[in-house]
């Protein structure tokens, strides 16, 4: 009932193009998270979605409505904004009330909203405090407040916990979630902490410069990145990337040789399609699957810079003979040193390729992989 | 044995000294604005409470006469009470004037986004004339056969009255001019308008509070206090209108804008009544505070500070 279809959607400020056709199909109830670098986009695309800026062209539906020239008020949506925007000089009872009262709802209704908000989030005591009286953890959970009380069909969230120390951002999060479960209603969340997006959404959109870079699932952004910008945005520490050619093609079977190699990578793909042997093609490979090999298995030969020992994994930042930079995650303290020489495979299994506009060339994944996420999709369609 | 003893009684020594620079310092640095208050405020202030209870011509024998000064000026005195009437005339119509002018170019510029720099400029620039000059370019304004203000009034078929020879519009006339220097009060609204964060207005518009609404219970409680600084600063500076008035019509016609400071002005500077003088000054000054405290207990109802609460307030916020 409360879907979501973007059609189209252009946005700019004077010359600067922000928003550059976005088209986006939520379903009802599901929890999505924009993602992306500082200024992508993402609030823009929010507050549009909210009404708070008139787009150049392109529609948004909401449910059955066409809500595009609609007035915010009358959009059936809330927002939570990044700093709040708790009104200083109400109390907290009257930061929830104030446009339900001046919306004409009856006194006992407004009461009946306020105090179930605040029994859901727990703020039923500080009803009677001033924002400037609470911590951040409660402002936040007023704010949140503040759109429940709207009962709306949207929820929109802007970097709502950006403003929170890490411990309390962490358990904000396991409450927004319960908060999803238990109204069901349809959200929508910026943020650019990946941790959060992957954690929270049903689904993300991954925004690069006014575009969606890719819509799905988090296991499908981390297995199946549509792109490079995705692989390289998705997971940390982050995919590393090495460029070759293509020196034989057998229908899907490609062999990798030169860039960055030293030795020639045989892998499968799932298209037959011919790749210009002119152009370089991109290797993605997680620093997790890198393995440390002897001279003569090694694809990749470097010398280390430096080991970040975090206990369970230590981080190896390799610099490879061509000049590259490469992350490798070993498990536990392994005793390799600085400015030794290190030898790597890449196990073809675990490999992206992507073709030399950086689009990703699909490739099968093990059935293991391939099972989560079609869980994954299966959940959110259920 | 000795030697330290000798030494110890230097270290106490040392400390003693260092103890009187470590309190003396604070003091000694802000010393120039304390002999600045001392010498040009706090002094003259003392001195003028002294001289309202003397007879204190400016040559002659000074006699103290108690509370004979203030007693003549409340109960034989019809001058004082004329002055302070119309003085409270003026402050009525030019302080509520003053604000709600100052606020709503405040709004405009807060919102055009045309060339706001220049308008600001604008605006604030006659409150940086001298009041002479000011009053000067109203003189011509003003002026009954050549002025400006009659020649445009002309253009569209009015012949306009003599501004300020008519008892009934000089003061009106001065209450104009005066409204000219609403610049300073124009900005501080202003600066209170741009601090008030953006997304309290996106949060009411989402949530369908209209504008009327908006301004009514976001704008104007969120600029309570300056809306109170600039009623009280309004209030002491009407009471204290005096150059234009002296200029501009010399407290006619008929004494319709004989303004109390003026009357004030003219006990001390053309009777040479000193103590008098200064017995009226005390007589406004007591007038003004009760209106500022007065004023500052009502606003308790209408005005919220950031500041006000303390307690738990540890958290930082955006
Ligand atoms: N009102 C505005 N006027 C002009 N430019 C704007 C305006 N709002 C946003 N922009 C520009 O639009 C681009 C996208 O801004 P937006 O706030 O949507 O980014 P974002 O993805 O939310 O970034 P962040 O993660 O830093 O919040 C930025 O380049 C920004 O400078
Ligand atoms: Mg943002």
């Amino acid at each position: 009932m409360a879907a979501i279809r973007i059609e189209n959607l252009r946005k700019g400020f004077g010359s600067l193009e922000v928003l550059k056709g976005i088209n986006l199909d939520i379903a009802d109830g599901e929890f999505v998270c924009f993602l992306g670098p500082s200024g992508c986009g993402k609030s823009t695309l929010l507050r549009s979605i909210a009404g708070l800026e008139e787009l150049d062209s392109g529609s948004i539906r909401l449910g059955d409505r066409d809500i595009t020239d609609l007035r915010s008020a009358k959009r059936d949506i809330a927002m939570v904004f990044q700093n709040y925007a708790l009104y200083p000089h109400m109390n907290v009872r009257k930061n929830l009330s104030f446009g339900l009262a001046l919306n004409g709802m009856k006194r006992d209704e407004i009461d009946r909203r306020v105090n179930n908000a605040a029994d859901i989030l727990r703020i039923s005591e500080l009803l009677n405090r001033k924002p400037r009286q609470l911590s951040g953890g409660q402002r936040q959970r007023v704010a949140i407040g503040r759109a429940i009380v709207r009962e709306p069909k949207l929820f929109l969230l802007d970097e709502p916990l950006s403003n929170l120390d890490a411990g309390l951002r962490v358990t904000m999060r396991v409450e927004l979630a319960a908060l999803h479960e238990r109204l069901g209603v349809t959200m929508i969340y910026v943020t650019h902490d990946q941790v959060e997006a992957m954690t929270l959404s049903d689904r993300v959109v991954v925004l690069d410069r006014g575009k969606v870079s890719q819509f799905g699932t988090p296991l499908e952004l981390f297995y199946q990145p549509a792109n490079l910008f995705v692989a390289g945005f998705i997971g940390s520490p982050r995919m590393n990337f090495v460029t070759a050619n293509v020196v034989r093609q057998d229908r899907s079977e490609l062999t990798l040789s030169g860039g960055g190699l030293a030795r020639d990578l045989t892998l499968e793909t799932l298209s037959s399609a011919v790749i210009a042997k002119d152009k370089p093609v991109t290797i993605g490979i997680r620093p997790d699957k890198l393995e440390l090999v002897s001279p003569e298995e090694a694809h990749l030969i470097g010398d280390v810079r430096l080991v970040e020992r975090l206990g369970t994994e230590s981080h190896v930042h390799i610099g490879l003979e061509n000049g590259a930079d490469m992350t490798a995650v070993v498990r536990g303290t392994h005793p390799v040193s600085n400015r030794e020489r290190i030898h790597l495979r890449i196990p073809a299994e675990h490999c992206h390729l992507f073709d030399a506009d950086g689009k990703a060339i699909a490739r099968a994944l093990d059935t293991e992989t391939q099972m989560l996420i079609n869980q994954e999709k299966s959940k959110r369609v259920a | 044995m000795d030697m330290t003893y000798a030494g110890a009684e230097a270290k106490v020594a040392r400390r003693k000294r260092s103890a009187i620079a470590r309190y003396a310092a604070p003091y000694l640095f802000i010393s120039p604005w304390i002999l600045g208050f001392l010498f040009f405020t706090l002094g003259p202030l003392v001195f003028s409470l002294t001289m309202s209870f003397y007879d204190w011509p400016v040559v002659g024998e000074r006699t103290f006469v108690g509370l004979d000064n203030y007693r003549s000026m409340l109960f034989d005195d019809p001058q004082f009470w004329e002055s302070l009437w119309i003085t409270v005339k003026f402050a009525a119509i030019y302080v509520p004037f003053n604000i709600i002018m100052s606020f709503l170019l405040a709004l405009m510029l807060h919102n055009i986004t045309f060339a706001s720099g220049f308008f600001r400029t604008a605006f604030y620039l006659p409150s940086v004339i001298s009041g002479v000059a000011l009053v000067t370019i109203w003189s011509w304004i003003y002026s009954k056969e050549y002025g400006l203000l009659n020649f445009m009034l002309s253009l569209v078929g009015i012949d306009g009255p003599n501004w300020l020879g008519d008892p009934n519009l000089a003061i009106v006339a001065i209450i104009i001019a005066s409204l000219w220097g609403l610049g300073g009060t124009m900005l501080i609204l202003l600066t209170g308008l741009k601090a008030i964060p953006k997304e309290l207005y996106e949060a009411a518009t989402v949530s369908g509070v209209p504008g009327w609404a908006q301004m009514l219970f976001i704008t104007l409680p969120m600029l309570g206090p300056m809306l109170l600084f600039t009623f009280i600063t309004s209030i002491i500076s009407a009471f204290q209108q005096l150059t234009i008035a002296l200029l501009l019509t010399k407290g006619g016609p008929l004494g319709s804008t004989y303004f109390f400071a003026m009357y004030i002005y003219d006990n001390a500077f053309k009777y040479f009544d000193m103590g008098y003088a200064a017995a009226g000054s005390w007589v406004m000054f007591i007038i003004v505070l009760a209106l500022s405290l007065g004023v500052m207990r009502w606003s308790a109802a209408w005005v919220y500070y950031e500041g006000e609460v303390r307690q738990n307030d540890g958290e930082g916020h955006a």
